[in-house]
């Protein structure tokens, strides 16, 4: 059934149903449970943002607080997904990943390549990305392209509850590393979700919206600023097609290219800072593979190459907007 | 002067309908217009159809502008006859308002899914329309109770009209405990059952058709009456490529072809539809569901029902569209409709699988006609 529920209940939900259908799916992280640990905490907090709560209550077996020590529990969990479970650790902001990141780029993400094949590291490892909550530098990042250079990781980061659910349980049921990532400013958002499980394959970009006239791709948070610049451009008699990549490793260029094969201008649209992101990955591409095609020079939106403000108003600059989404496009015409 | 202004409102096709988009007009402002007339083109997140006049009478206004969008029950034009005077027009267009959609959704007849539990499977169905000539409809493999959205309200003025999904489909649960036409027939006997309804007008589409037909000879005191659209189970021939093309099709680029094949006119396949089918083919079972289902029913195609059909005298209507690609028309050609048979057969143009979509308001028409 069908049902309009927020973008954090839906990845709740795919925990949820998860944990129910495979007692090797564990979930691990700092304050995942959120209360005190003891029997009857039921209603402890569920992180930071509420995103497990009530997990502990259904699945108290299954689901643990850990030590504040990144490089201790994401380790943990990658040595269980290679001991057999399937962890889904939680790396509260991806802003930390520096502490615990030879565990993932080193060790998980080496494993079945250096062990012939016969190593499986299926973790799961969740974290926040992106601007827009007034939490400064150091926890408002958008680290998805460190991760998307890294072969042997996957890389998915979500716009709407109904493809967080979809891309968590495949990403639970891959059986390769994968770095899942949640914008933070999206957890309030709701969207119809079916109350089924059910998977979205990687790598298939969602076109949400046809246009012909100009190709903008986004990911993330991204992908809504990009639809409301395309509502107003309309207004303008400019139509364009919106393409929601999903995931960034692997990255469904294919769609890409047959858009801009059609419109022959594109616009990429990327929250994280604009040296080697999946902006310029996704620009250099078009331009190498669909050359002839463009009518226009690729268009990059991006924040600027600076770390994220704290001061609100300096933030609001610095994550791309509606407006600028819309100008980029108008250059391109 | 009101009583002879007739408007022409934004329909409401299938549950979850709240707008569509109007693409043109088929008439113009001034021409006199007979009933059944096609008005205006009207396009949903779903599907294009044609919105037929009801009544007679002369375009007098076409309010809505093509490509734009509008509410269900807006108003989109009036109809009167050349008597009415232009400020009464004015008048009746100044004051329409939408009504309330909450009204006559509020009560449990209204336009909304049910749930009911069958051999411990959730079943999801709709009934609307309160009559005790009872229509029930069937859906095909791999479809759901939306493949009636143009049909359930047409039907439901003069009949109480159930629709289900059948289990594996739609939002039922995802699991067939006894996977073949026979077990499907006694599931549905078991939902009549589950919703207290002694006996119905059984309208199956395609492996619906079957699983209808199945039903006289498992549930023969259930059936009023047969309507039978692209059945299978009247031949043996079965499009064997696009049933294992809808099991296999794992992407959009994959699906939508093998969707096209369902339609005469491939234009009605959008993205939504796609996207929608995709959805529910990523539900977990619903592939072991197809897999098993596509399996039974090449093995099945082989049974020829309709000679049961016959034999049980119940009245038959077959309703085919000329350009089914998926089971061909001439089983329904192949239908002996000779004097003392109680078998109906009427083959539309310009449609393909999905006839009672491509050609909803004829085959609503035809339909309502068949019952009485």
């Amino acid at each position: 059934m069908a049902r309009t529920i927020s973008f954090k209940e839906a990845i709740n939900e795919a925990l949820d149903q998860e944990m129910t259908r495979d007692k090797s799916v564990i979930v691990m992280g700092e304050d995942s449970i959120g209360g005190t640990g003891s029997p009857g905490e039921d209603d402890a907090w569920g992180g930071p943002m509420g995103v497990t709560k009530g997990l502990y209550g259904k699945h108290g077996n299954q689901i643990m607080d850990t030590p504040l020590s990144e490089s201790a529990y994401i380790g943990a969990a990658i040595g269980a997904a290679a001991c057999g479970m399937r962890p889904v650790a939680e790396l509260m902001f991806v802003d930390f990943m520096g502490v615990c990141f030879d565990q993932i780029y080193n060790q998980a993400a080496k494993f079945k390549y250096m062990f012939g094949g016969k190593a499986e590291t299926p973790v799961v490892i969740r974290t926040m990305v992106g601007a827009g909550i007034n939490a400064a530098a150091q926890h408002s990042q958008m680290l998805t392209a460190i991760f998307t250079h890294i072969p042997g990781l996957k890389v998915v980061c979500p716009s709407n509850p109904y493809d967080a659910k979809g891309l968590l349980i495949q990403s639970i049921r891959d059986n390769d590393p994968v770095i899942f990532c949640e914008h933070k400013s999206l957890y309030g958002v709701e969207g119809e979700v079916s109350e089924e499980s059910y998977v979205i394959p990687f790598a298939e970009a969602n076109v949400m919206r046809d246009g012909g006239d100009v190709t903008i791709v986004a990911y993330g948070m991204m992908v809504g600023k990009a639809m409301n610049a395309a509502e107003t451009l309309a207004k303008e008699g400019v139509e364009c097609d919106v393409i929601d990549l999903r995931t960034l490793s692997p990255i469904d260029m294919e769609t890409v290219l047959e858009s801009v094969e059609n419109t022959g201008r594109l616009v990429v649209v990327d929250e994280a800072n604009p040296r080697c992101s999946i902006a310029t990955d996704v620009s250099a591409h078009v331009a190498q593979q669909a050359f002839k095609s463009l009518k226009a020079q690729i268009e990059m939106v991006t924040a600027p190459h600076t770390p994220v403000p704290f001061a609100s108003t300096l933030e609001d600059i610095y994550i791309p907007s509606n407006d600028s989404v819309a100008k980029a496009v108008r250059k391109t015409l | 002067m009101e009583n002879n202004i007739i408007p022409i409102l934004m329909p409401k096709w299938g549950l979850t309908m709240e707008e569509g988009q109007v693409n043109e007009w088929l008439v113009k402002e001034g021409e006199k217009i007979s009933v059944g007339d096609e008005i205006i083109e009207v396009e949903t997140d779903k599907i294009t159809g044609a919105v037929e006049a009801v009544d007679a009478g002369i375009l007098r206004r076409c309010i809505a502008e093509s490509e734009s969008i509008y509410p269900v029950k807006s108003l989109l034009g009036v109809l009167a006859d050349s008597s009415v005077l232009d400020s009464d027009i004015e008048t009746f267009i100044e004051s329409y308002e939408i009504p309330f959609s909450g009204e006559e959704d509020a009560e449990g007849s209204g336009a909304k899914y049910l749930y009911t539990e069958v051999d411990g499977l959730r079943v999801r169905y709709t009934d609307r329309g309160s009559d005790d000539s009872v229509v029930l409809l069937v859906h095909g493999f791999g479809g759901d109770l939306d493949n009636w959205l143009f049909n359930f309200d047409a039907l439901a003025d003069k009949h109480r009209v159930l629709a289900l999904d059948l289990p594996g489909h739609g939002e039922s649960g995802k699991t067939i405990l006894e996977p073949s036409i026979s077990g499907l027939a006694k599931f549905v006997g078991k939902f009549l059952e589950a919703v207290d309804v002694p006996s119905a007008n059984i309208v199956g589409h395609s492996m619906g058709g079957a699983i209808a037909m199945q039903m006289v000879t498992e549930h023969p005191e259930s059936v009023d009456s047969l309507g039978l659209i692209c059945s299978s189970g009247l031949g043996p021939e079965i499009n064997n490529d696009y049933l294992q093309g809808f099991v296999d099709a794992q992407t959009r680029r994959e699906l939508k072809p093998v969707l096209q094949q369902l339609f005469a006119d491939e234009s009605l396949v959008n993205r939504k539809l796609v996207d929608d089918v995709l959805k529910y083919k990523r539900l977990d079972g619903v592939d072991e569901v197809l897999r098993t289902l596509s399996a039974m029913l090449l093995s099945a195609s082989q049974t020829k029902l309709s000679d049961k059909v016959v034999a049980s005298r119940k009245p038959t209507l077959v309703i085919w569209g000329e350009q089914d690609r998926i089971i061909p028309v001439s089983h329904a050609r192949n239908i002996s409709t000779s004097a003392g048979s109680p078998v109906e057969v009427e083959i539309f143009d310009s449609a393909g699988h999905l006839v009672q979509m491509e050609r909803a308001n004829d085959v609503n028409r035809r339909l309502l006609e068949f019952l009485g």
